[in-house]
């Protein structure tokens, strides 16, 4: 008998096991199966940035390589262009002007499908752009040489992020090599509270599994939390199932999804619409589908979320007290938690609220996205960001800038005192110049609180945009809930 | 390509878990499109701002295996990361687990990440912190065996295609590009029945 690809649960030939989402995704992409168990996978989108694509230009260079499929490369700027409003290239590092020069180089020679510039107004963060266009769609294979590649997962794409090689090989091929994951399912139901997001989930999912619950699952969240978020807060969601452990995150696509994507310039229109459509409504995971791993979280309980150390899944309620290493039992936990206290130049026992900082990052792929500013601004209203504190709003792309602008909420930062600033990564990964100083306290609303991330010595703090703003008003960490009330 | 059949060399202890990728291999030094030079990020932060870094100390300033907690390599895709540890002399990284980004960069750079049982790696990293036997590991990739610094011989598993592409350092680009008609005879297929995917817009 000849075994089609969706063996996993059985033969095809008698009915049709139940599949989960990333189970039916990956069987339609699968080309062959390699000795020793990988898979062949083809990759329908493969999105390209100046940062590991100046690399991957050089390296098939050298060896008289060219891409497969360019019509299936979308490429933009992010990581390490400035973030200045005017004179953005002048503005940039030399290091980083020489990358942009390499990166455009290469894209000259080989013409993606799109290329967004920096003067082009859709430029943005990648993971930001490819659902805004319509490039990520519901059951693609979508990868990317950056971890949170996971992010478009939101959207019900099968996407993962990559490290250099793989990205030559995607450029070249067209496909991957990969072993099938493992899948898991995180359950979240109930209600969430006023003033909590989905990067307050994100968090408390991380206090409570840790950052290796997803190693080696591909993560599908579920629940009728997840179900209730709109696509821009299950971007938010799926962007830190990388800090969970997985590779791949994913909602699957529904109403909702198809609302934000319809007439998206990428997407398909009119009778292929209709087509694509009938295929995106059968890939929700089956009733009877069973994972492999299985968790689950109650929303309805959840407050604004803050972490307190140098990993992502040191976070706590931000009401709560900075935790008092020596009362864990897990040796290895309570050495992580001394030398994260540390680093952070945190009390145990103190109140996190109250904590003084020297700088906001409202911004990145993970919460840049036009109701992100739209939450930051409803906190910010006509209030004052604290002396002494510096504070930017950067957009994850020009399009959500333009949008904003739209709706007056630059005015609303710049009159509190914010910089409003051009679309890029920005003080995320401080790969542009934007970073926070060594010992300086930052609220982020980006993924990584690791040593060092947003700069040398800088000390991190991870929270929603409400709280990040709250803080920035009140020059030290807030709680957003009574300014909203 | 990149081929790793054994390695014996001085192995670090770094009995830290969630050794993130940002660590290894700040973002200050990669803005650059150079895989070479890379050998002077590794731990540039924490080598700096430690004396005692164990990587700056006899014996382990001339470590080619390192010995970590679990979840080493999380965070960024960063390929440089490896480049680092390559470029300063790394073969091998011996922990509970892995970011997984990390570990298949590890496989692509011939540097071999090896995943051994918490408990096990809790007893490497005593041995070699207390300098117990010796600092030298030796591990044999064709055997699948390693063994420590007392001489203890313990037996490991590593994924059999991985295992395989090490030994015979093969070019996964190579390999795939042979089976170019397979790759065009899929899009072909596909694109019928998924024009949207290749006509977008």
């Amino acid at each position: 008998m000849k075994s089609g690809p969706s063996t996993r649960n059985g033969p095809t030939d008698v009915t049709p096991a139940p599949r989960t989402l990333f189970d039916k995704i990956w069987d339609q992409h699968v080309i062959a199966r390699l000795p020793g168990g990988e898979d062949l996978i083809h990759v329908d989108r493969h999105i390209m940035f100046e940062l590991t694509g100046a690399i991957a230009f050089r390296d098939i260079a050298a060896k008289g390589r060219k891409p497969f499929s360019p019509d299936l490369i979308y490429s933009t700027m992010d990581h390490v262009i400035s973030t200045e409003r005017r004179d953005r290239e002048a503005a940039t590092s030399e290091a980083g002007r020489k990358m942009i020069a390499e990166f455009r180089d290469g894209v000259r020679r080989h013409p993606p499908r799109a290329f967004f510039d920096l003067d082009d107004p859709r430029q943005g963060i990648v993971h930001v752009v490819s659902p805004e266009q319509g490039i990520a769609l519901p059951g693609l294979t979508l990868l990317c040489g950056d971890s949170h590649t996971c992010t478009v997962g939101g959207l019900g794409a099968l996407a993962w992020g990559v490290g250099s090689s793989e990205v030559e090989h995607v450029l070249v091929t067209q496909t991957i090599r990969r072993k099938k994951p493992k899948t898991m399912r995180i359950t979240v139901d109930g209600k969430l509270r006023p003033v909590t997001y989905a990067k307050d989930l994100v968090l408390a999912l991380l206090a409570r599994f840790g950052t290796s619950v997803g190693t080696g699952y591909a993560v599908e969240f579920a629940g009728s939390a997840v179900r209730a978020l709109g696509v821009e807060g299950r971007l938010t969601l799926c962007n830190m199932a990388i800090e969970l452990g997985a590779r791949i995150g994913q909602v699957a696509p529904d109403e909702t999804t198809y609302a934000y994507l319809h007439g998206r310039p990428f997407a398909p229109k009119g009778p292929m619409w209709e087509r694509a459509l009938a295929h995106w409504r059968k890939l929700p995971s089956d009733a009877e589908a069973s994972f492999d791993h299985e968790v689950s979280l109650d929303a309805s309980t959840l407050g604004p979320q803050i972490t307190w150390g140098t990993s992502p899944e040191q976070a706590m309620p931000i009401d709560r007290l900075v935790p008092d290493p020596n009362s864990m039992a897990d040796p290895v936990r309570r050495e992580a938690a001394m030398k994260a206290v540390r680093y952070m130049g945190l009390a145990p026992g103190e109140p996190i609220i109250g904590v003084p900082i020297d700088v906001v990052f409202i911004g990145s792929c993970t919460n840049s996205r036009l109701s992100d500013l739209e939450a930051a601004a409803a906190v910010v209203g006509n209030r004052k960001v604290a002396p002494g504190v510096r504070a930017l709003v950067v957009p994850g792309s020009g399009l959500v800038a333009k949008s904003a602008e739209e709706k007056g909420l630059d005015g609303v930062f710049r009159a509190a005192g914010f910089e409003w600033r051009a679309p890029g990564c920005s003080m995320c990964v401080a790969a542009n110049g934007d970073q926070v100083g060594s010992g300086q306290r930052a609220v982020s609303t980006s993924n990584r609180n690791f040593e060092g991330r947003q700069g040398p010595g800088a000390r991190t703090h991870l929270a929603s945009p409400a709280t990040a703003a709250a803080s920035a008003i009140a020059g030290c960490i807030a709680d957003p809930r009574p300014l909203m009330t | 390509m990149f081929s790793f059949r054994g390695h014996a060399g001085i192995a670090a202890p770094l009995p830290l878990a969630n050794v993130d990728t940002d660590a290894i291999a700040p973002m200050r030094f990669l803005i650059t499109s150079e895989r070479k030079g890379m050998g002077r990020a590794l731990f540039a932060n924490w080598r700096e701002e430690d004396p005692d870094f164990v990587l700056s100390k006899a014996p382990w300033r001339e470590a080619t295996i390192l010995v970590a907690g679990a979840n080493f390599g999380c965070g960024s895709s960063r390929e440089m990361a490896v480049w680092a540890l390559a470029e300063a002399g790394f073969r091998a990284v011996v922990a509970p687990s892995f970011g997984e980004i990390f570990e298949t960069n590890c496989f692509k750079n011939g540097v071999l990440a090896l995943m051994l049982p918490e408990g096990t790696v809790q007893t490497l990293l005593g041995q070699l912190a207390r300098g117990e036997g010796g600092s030298r590991i030796e591990i044999d990739l064709e055997a699948n065996m390693i063994a420590g610094p007392d001489g203890s011989r313990i037996p490991f598993a590593v994924d059999p295609a991985r295992r395989e592409a090490l030994l015979e350092g093969l070019d996964e680009i190579e390999q795939t590009l042979r089976r170019r008609a397979e790759i065009a005879a899929f899009q072909l297929a596909d694109r019928q029945r998924r024009p949207w995917v290749y006509d977008a817009g």
